[in-house]
């Protein structure tokens, strides 16, 4: 009997303990970055190429994204405002979602995709043969060196990511709802422009987007870090990244949503 | 890839996302529309002030000339006292009266500005004196159906006699 109780219920608490012991590596693992990131800005080249990498490279799937987010939502709006009689309102509708909601959470989760997996497979990998150790070896500090950059150049693209995302869903929305289905251009844009604040809706989202790029980049760079220099500990932990920061990403959503647009 | 072509690309990528936080500025939200630097604050009591909300429009011949900016209860008076955010290039007579309105049947609810005869123009921190509060619907339908019950009741007994 306590022989399978403990079976059972004895991997719960180790399984909490490593998670705790993680994420309190973790947390100083981006604090020592961040207190290292003095070389990535008096050395800006290196944070310019990472920028290429997570952010010039993920420009076709968030325009896309955001372009066909934009389409559907200027359908499924329509669909909706037209048997209330209010179609008038798509601009509103398909702005304030995008501003608010989808721009900076889509366009994060798809960073976590195609940056943040990309991230911790190339810094996962340089663990595994050994480069990270080479650099120790050669006095190149590699958090500095190697895990600062990638920070700092996910942070700094994230929001300009989730804006563009958001632009072009906005040019989406327009698209289907005046150009194809023929809502009226002025009150589609005019209600909009009534209707979104600057301060309320648009800062508060790019406030969200930079909170997203810390939390998606900080995740992807420290499993990087952290993953089992093998191919298959690189693996889990690429899958880990995208799992977990989009977890996060949501987590921090709601509750900065809960926040912001209470009232 | 060559150091310089990187760089034309990083570069392109954020002038392309700070273009696309102005278009969200300008053109999507309404940041253009009304500088908060040139206004000044009137104050008007309504006894109801039914859903208008912070931000609504203060209209006058329907154009905005301002924003709602606040709204509190006031403990003395038992009224709603709303904070009006005004344009400063425009100014109304003191005897102006502040209605609260609806767009459209369902639309939603703003202040009407009503200019009124006086000389005198309305100072930053004055309280407009001539207020009508909002229109409850419910109350409306009360009334309709009361008077309509009144009014039948009345009627018949016009016939019987």
């Amino acid at each position: 009997m306590i022989d399978w109780f403990l079976d059972t219920f004895g991997g719960v608490g180790q399984r909490v303990l490593h998670g705790v012991r993680r994420l309190g590596y973790a947390t100083r693992f981006f604090l020592l970055t961040l207190a290292k990131s003095g070389t990535s800005f008096a050395r800006f080249g290196l944070v310019v190429k990472e920028i290429y990498s997570a952010g010039v490279l993920s420009l076709v799937i968030i325009l896309v994204s955001g372009l066909f987010v934009g389409m559907v939502l200027g359908f499924q709006g329509y669909n909706t405002l037209a048997r209330y009689g209010s179609e008038s309102a798509l601009g509103v509708l398909v702005a304030l979602s995008l501003v608010r909601e989808l721009g900076p959470v889509v366009s994060a989760l798809l960073f976590a995709g195609r940056a943040g997996s990309a991230m911790t497979a190339e810094i996962g990998l340089m663990k595994a043969t050994e480069q990270l150790v080479a650099m120790d070896m050669m006095a190149v500090d590699p958090v500095a060196r190697v895990v600062a950059p990638r920070l700092w150049g996910g942070i700094l693209s994230m929001p300009l990511l989730s804006a563009m995302f958001s632009a072009v869903g906005v040019f989406g929305g327009y698209l289907v709802g005046v150009v194809l289905i023929g809502v009226d251009e002025g009150s589609f844009w005019s209600q909009m422009q009534a209707a979104v604040d600057f301060r309320e809706d648009i800062v508060n989202g790019v406030i969200k987007s930079i909170v997203f790029g810390i939390a998606v980049t900080a995740i992807a760079v420290f499993e990087g870090y952290d993953a089992p220099p093998t191919a298959e500990g690189v693996s889990r932990a690429t899958t880990r990244t995208v799992v977990t920061s989009s977890l996060v990403i949501l987590g921090l959503d709601f509750i900065m949503t809960a926040f912001m647009f209470r009232g | 890839m060559q150091r310089t072509t990187l760089d034309v690309w990083v570069g392109l990528f954020v002038v392309g996302g700070l273009a696309a936080l102005l278009v969200l500025a300008l053109k999507v939200g309404n940041l253009s529309a009304f500088g908060i630097s040139h206004s000044y604050t009137v104050y008007a009591d309504f006894g109801n002030i039914g859903g208008l909300k912070v931000r609504a429009p203060v209209k006058s011949a329907g154009v905005v000339v301002g924003r709602v900016s606040d709204i509190e209860f006031d403990n003395k008076t038992y009224e709603a006292r709303v904070s009006l955010n005004l344009d400063a290039r425009y100014h109304f007579p003191v005897d102006s009266s502040a209605d609260i309105l609806t767009s459209g049947l369902l639309g939603e609810q703003y202040v009407g500005l009503e200019p009124g005869a006086s000389n005198r123009v309305l100072a930053a921190g004055s309280t407009i004196r001539l207020t009508q509060s909002a229109v409850i619907l419910e109350n409306l339908i009360g009334q309709f159906l009361f008077n309509k019950a009144q009014g039948s009741s009345g009627a018949s007994g016009a016939a019987g006699q």
